[in-house]
């Protein structure tokens, strides 16, 4: 099943007035945007635009952080991460497309912090499904969708972006 | 050729590997995939970026356990090799083996029961005899990987993987470029491995230069061309690799002296016009400065020497990674 782009569109909308809600209650000016490889680097990208904030946002790719080395190995393909400006005490929007179990955020999080010490994170998501296994929750959330177990969420895109659901065998 | 450089084991060809995709040790280029070697050179390629991080490191072999076993004297594949394991979190133990008390056999077989049972999860073997890492690879226990660092004169399959990588960052198209390896080829483990590697990527025209008594017989088999004359050799070429004179594998005389060598193989500047216009020039060092290459052209603007030392972590990290990884019969 598909969103459809104006549907996929009113969440990016959400979570922009949302942010930016948020950004004016807690005060904080010329935030660092950074979306997680591929999906959530989309959304960074269309806030870091939406926001007026120049350039591109940053992007991480947390191949070499997460915990499944072991049992998945390592993709030889991986986009590398581009973290253009320093980020010690700086405030940090992590941006993702879905939040389901928590690990690539818990791997994000790390990453970041091998790139200096942010002030303060906060989680941007377009979509937090059930499933969670770490205590890792959203700031920001487009929708909280549950889903059953053998069913997925992804965006995507770039253009247009679209949310899908779609069987986890497919 | 002496006793000690006969292959020690050489029936299971395709040892390196347990499918096209997976890796299970690194021992020789010769029967790897081209798509295995892309995928390494494309992983040492996300790996780059570490090196330039803040924190100079990824958590990606965290628990497991490295050992470099190094039989022979070495200084940037022994430090690189170590950095490369650091960079992805591992543990690493450095083993300084005496060559003079390990020969093969009985006490080799010895070094390597006691290393197990420390429970480590790959041995890094550079060993003065060729063939040495492909029988460890053979004796020890499933679940470790063992990575060539150089074997006499079989193998030197990082050196040569690094060296591609270094050459792909200034020649994208392998299928367009003509490569030149300069020196002594014949006690050379680093040119027959990366002859391998340019063959596989498809280089059309690879060529090997020195004086006769440093070619081996029968070169023109392994696809390449060779010449005697260095100006008619690197003439035109993309790359140009200067080799060493490994004195301490010659057992006669194989050059009237360094002097005359120099003049008739040493890189000196006036050579640099015979190169193509975006021509550069690689040495895997030691360099020896007046016997085959000048120190203006070591430290010229056509050198790479150096971010060949340092492309060498990139790659290494990617060749422990691809190692390690689970293997499916797992």
């Amino acid at each position: 099943m598909k969103y459809s782009k104006e549907q996929t569109q009113a969440l990016l909308l959400k979570i922009e007035n949302s942010l930016r809600e948020y950004l004016s209650k807690n005060k904080i000016q010329n935030p660092i945007i950074i979306g997680v490889h591929t999906g959530g680097t989309w959304i960074a990208d269309w806030l870091q635009c939406k926001l007026g904030y120049e350039g591109k946002a940053a992007s991480l790719n947390i191949s070499f952080y997460r915990d499944d080395f072991s049992r998945a190995g390592v993709n030889p393909r991986v986009e590398p991460t581009e973290m253009p400006v320093s980020i010690d005490d700086k405030h940090i929007i992590l941006v993702d497309d879905v939040l389901f179990t928590g690990r690539t955020t818990r791997a994000a999080i790390n990453e970041i912090f091998d790139f200096g010490r942010p002030l303060t994170v906060t989680l941007v998501v377009l979509i937090e499904r059930n499933g969670k296994e770490l205590p890792i929750s959203a700031d920001i959330v487009g929708e909280k969708m549950q889903l059953e177990n053998n069913k997925n969420v992804k965006l995507l895109g770039p253009d247009p972006l679209i949310i899908e659901i779609i069987d986890k065998d497919h | 050729m002496n006793d000690e450089n006969k292959d020690l084991n050489n029936e299971n060809k395709n040892n390196n590997i347990v499918s096209q995709k997976h890796l299970r040790h690194f021992l020789d280029i010769e029967y790897l995939p081209k798509s295995l070697i892309l995928d390494i050179l494309d992983l040492a390629e996300s790996f780059a970026g570490v090196s330039g991080q803040p924190v100079k490191k990824v958590p990606l072999l965290r628990g497991k356990t490295i050992v470099n076993l190094f039989f022979e004297a070495s200084t940037r594949t022994r430090t690189t090799f170590e950095l490369a394991a650091k960079r992805l979190s591992a543990d690493f133990l450095n083993i300084n083996v005496d060559f003079s008390a390990t020969k093969k056999g009985e006490s080799l077989l010895d070094t390597l029961r006691n290393l197990e049972a420390m429970h480590c999860d790959m041995f890094i073997v550079r060993h003065p005899l060729s063939g040495a890492a492909e029988f460890i690879s053979k004796n020890v226990s499933q679940n470790i990987s063992v990575i060539n660092a150089g074997d006499g004169r079989h193998a030197h399959p990082t050196q040569a993987m690094l060296d591609v990588f270094t050459i792909r960052k200034y020649f994208k198209d392998f299928k367009k470029i003509k490569v030149a390896i300069v020196g002594d080829i014949l006690h050379s483990r680093v040119a027959r491995s990366l002859i391998h590697a340019l063959r596989i990527l498809e280089v059309p025209d690879i060529r090997v230069i020195g004086p006769k008594t440093l070619l081996p017989n029968g070169i023109e088999h392994m696809g390449v061309t060779s010449y005697v004359d260095m100006d008619a050799g690197i003439k035109d070429c993309n790359v140009v690799i200067m080799l060493r004179l490994q004195n301490e594998r010659m057992n006669s005389s194989f050059i009237p002296d360094e002097h005359e060598y120099y003049n008739l193989y040493g890189f000196t500047p006036d050579r640099l016009q015979l190169l193509s216009k975006n021509g550069i020039v690689m040495h895997p060092g030691p360099v020896n400065r007046g016997i085959e290459i000048s120190s203006e052209v070591a430290d010229g603007d056509r050198s790479v020497i150096l971010q060949q030392v340092s492309n060498g972590i990139a790659v290494r990290m990617a060749i422990l990674s691809l190692s390690m990884q689970p293997q499916p019969d797992n």
